[in-house]
């Protein structure tokens, strides 16, 4: 969740198994490790269910929305204005004629919701990363699970402790 | 090609990073082989093109009343092609449909490769195509804007708007899995994806907004997909020519549209299962659900041409009548009798279970669809301009060599794009795949959380 605070280090427990990594969290959040980052090669609904326990939903929908609705009044703006640039009347219809603008102002909500929502996507998940963060290994975009526990040195053993009860096949210290 | 038999076990994570990495090795010589084809293609496609810009239009065959022809019948097949991709991945995204994970990759690419293909139809079409700027909303030299009433601008936005979404979308999917090939390559390869993964890790505070933005891709993608097509068809619907003015049109685009995107999804799929060996993952479950998909859309179909048929008969509208006694009769009758054939006949063997599951016909029947749905566009466009209201507007158009080579060399264009996608990144989703796999566990039992 938090990144590594600098003057912190990293203890960082590989898992195998879906359920030793849910019982690391479980443990880690019940002795009061709050400042972890997890790492899944696909997002897991077991993990994200411990995770997600005390979090608000993300914001992401709320760029969404802002920008389909930029989209909309955009559109209706862009055609009626352009319209009343040149008031000539076809067909005996208004200037404004809104059913044909309609589709020009559903196109762009579409548009710019996706624009917007990839805005938001980049901006939330903090990408792009130039360099990879120290806890990352490579394994976890394959098959394994990992759980970085930002911590001070003097509470390392207590989590080395934690992650091994828990079922981690390797656990590493880095900077 | 023959059917292999699935492999007996589940895959597990590692085998889904191992087997689609595989799929990145340097191909066989079949792979160039059909690599210089295509670049012969489309070579060719470049010289009837710049042999078009300097005689003109007339190259193309183009006479009144024939001025769309072959160029916008293969646009909007194209146009048609680009449905099946976003309707797997977005559409059943939201139906968690979970079979579309090992085909959507695949189905997506198609998607953008396919409406790049038909957005060169405009420019090619539009003759002078450095003037092709024109179809921006900007105002002119006298300050006039386009006229946002016309079907042609719809167009311009709609497609426009899908390309872009599908892109983003596409891209979006395709972030973790390349983080993965990254940290399964090496050297100069190995910087490339890493650059384009974003640095993406897989932590849960890049999970979070991805899952929720993947969400509204999607529920912004479907009724995009749905709108597509109905604007290009108004582009016809909107005008009064006999066989084209009916409110028929949109929902008979969009269902031909999905119905021909799985034909080239099957056409896609089933070599890149072979030459990859992917049978694990593309089941013949997948074949049998692509089959059915492609018989029920078939079947819409169906009913859509004995809509259009009757409409024609009981509107008692005498222009109407003409226009479709002649087109089943005259010039262009064997044009619309392959198509009877392609889109209503050859895919009812689908109601065979047999056929459904095998690889040869599944082939010939997507192979038919795709020539049906060609020439659909072809028999609303040329014979409905053929003979509008008036005799001395009737007209036959004849292709030339210069524009059939334009329309073939399309093809090679896709190809080329969908073939060298599939040599440099995944063609089957990592991540979606894992998903639909049982997550490894230590004990099978009790987990904790129901």
């Amino acid at each position: 969740m938090a990144m590594a605070t600098p003057e912190h280090g990293s203890v960082v427990g590989v898992f195998a198994h879906v359920d030793t990594t849910v019982r690391a969290l479980e443990d880690l959040r019940a002795k009061g490790y709050h400042d972890l980052t997890v790492y899944t090669p696909v997002p897991v609904h077991e993990i994200e269910d411990v995770l997600e326990r005390d979090r608000p939903v993300s914001p992401v929908r709320l760029f969404t929305l802002l920008g389909a609705l930029t989209g909309t009044t955009s559109g209706f703006l862009l055609t009626i204005w352009s319209s009343m640039q040149w008031g000539i009347i076809t067909g005996g219809k208004p200037v404004a004629s809104i059913p044909p603008f309609v589709v020009i102002a559903f196109e762009l909500t579409i548009l710019f919701g996706g624009v917007a929502t990839l805005i938001g996507l980049v901006t939330l998940g903090r990408l792009p990363r130039f360099r990879p963060t120290a806890a990352y290994d490579p394994r976890f975009s394959s098959d394994r699970f990992g759980v970085a526990v930002h911590c001070p040195p003097d509470r390392s053993a207590s989590v080395r402790q934690i992650l091994q009860t828990a079922g981690a096949e390797e656990i590493k210290a880095v900077a | 090609m023959a059917v292999t038999e699935p492999r007996a076990a589940t895959p597990t994570f590692g085998d889904v990073n191992r087997d689609v990495v595989a799929t990145l090795r340097t191909p066989g010589n079949l792979y160039f082989a059909w690599m210089c084809v295509i670049g012969l293609l489309l070579a060719a496609f470049l010289a009837a093109w710049t042999y078009q810009i300097y005689i003109g239009m007339g190259a193309a065959g183009k006479r009144a009343p024939q001025m769309w022809a072959m160029y916008i019948t293969t646009f909007v097949f194209w146009i048609g092609i680009g449905h099946a991709g976003t309707l797997i991945s977005a559409v059943l995204y939201l139906f968690r449909a979970r079979w579309r994970t090992s085909i959507y990759r695949a189905a997506e690419a198609m998607t953008i490769f396919a409406v790049m293909t038909a957005g060169l139809f405009p420019l090619i079409h539009a003759g002078r195509m450095w003037f092709a700027y024109f179809l921006l909303p900007y105002p002119n030299q006298r300050y006039l804007w386009p006229n946002f009433r016309s079907p042609l601008v719809w167009d311009v936005f709609a497609i426009s708007t899908y390309l872009s979404v599908s892109t983003i979308f596409f891209i979006v999917g395709l972030i973790p899995d390349i983080a993965a090939l990254r940290d399964a390559s090496t050297g100069w390869r190995r910087r490339i994806y890493a650059m384009l993964s974003l640095g993406w890790e897989g932590s849960d505070d890049q999970w979070r907004p991805y899952r929720r933005a993947y969400g509204l891709f999607a529920a912004l993608a479907t009724p995009l997909v749905l709108s597509v097509h109905s604007v290009v068809s108004w582009d016809f619907a909107m005008a009064l020519v006999p066989g084209w003015h009916s409110t028929l049109f949109a929902p008979f685009f969009v269902d031909g549209a999905i119905f021909s995107g799985f034909a080239m999804v099957a056409v896609l799929v089933i070599p890149m299962r072979y030459f990859f060996g992917l049978h694990a993952y593309v089941t013949d479950r997948h074949l049998d659900y692509m089959a059915k998909l492609i018989l029920v859309t078939g079947l819409v179909l169906t009913y859509f041409y004995v809509c259009e048929l009757f409409t024609a008969w009981y509107s008692g509208d005498h222009f109407e009548k003409a226009s479709l006694f002649w087109k089943v009769t005259k010039n262009y009758a064997w044009a619309l009798w392959t198509m009877y054939f392609c889109n209503c006949v050859a895919p009812l063997i689908f109601f065979w279970k047999r056929a459904r599951t095998s690889v040869p016909i599944i082939y010939a029947v997507s192979i038919l669809v795709l020539i049906g749905m060609w020439f659909e566009r072809f028999n609303i466009i040329v014979p409905s301009l053929a003979h509008g209201f008036y005799p001395y507007t009737w007209g036959i158009y004849k292709p030339s060599a210069t524009d059939t080579m334009i329309v073939v060399g399309s093809f090679a264009f896709f190809f080329l794009l969908f073939l060298g996608f599939i040599r440099v990144m995944p063609s089957l989703s990592i991540v979606e795949v894992k998903e639909t796999l049982p997550p490894p566990m230590k004990e099978r039992h009790g987990h904790g959380h129901p």
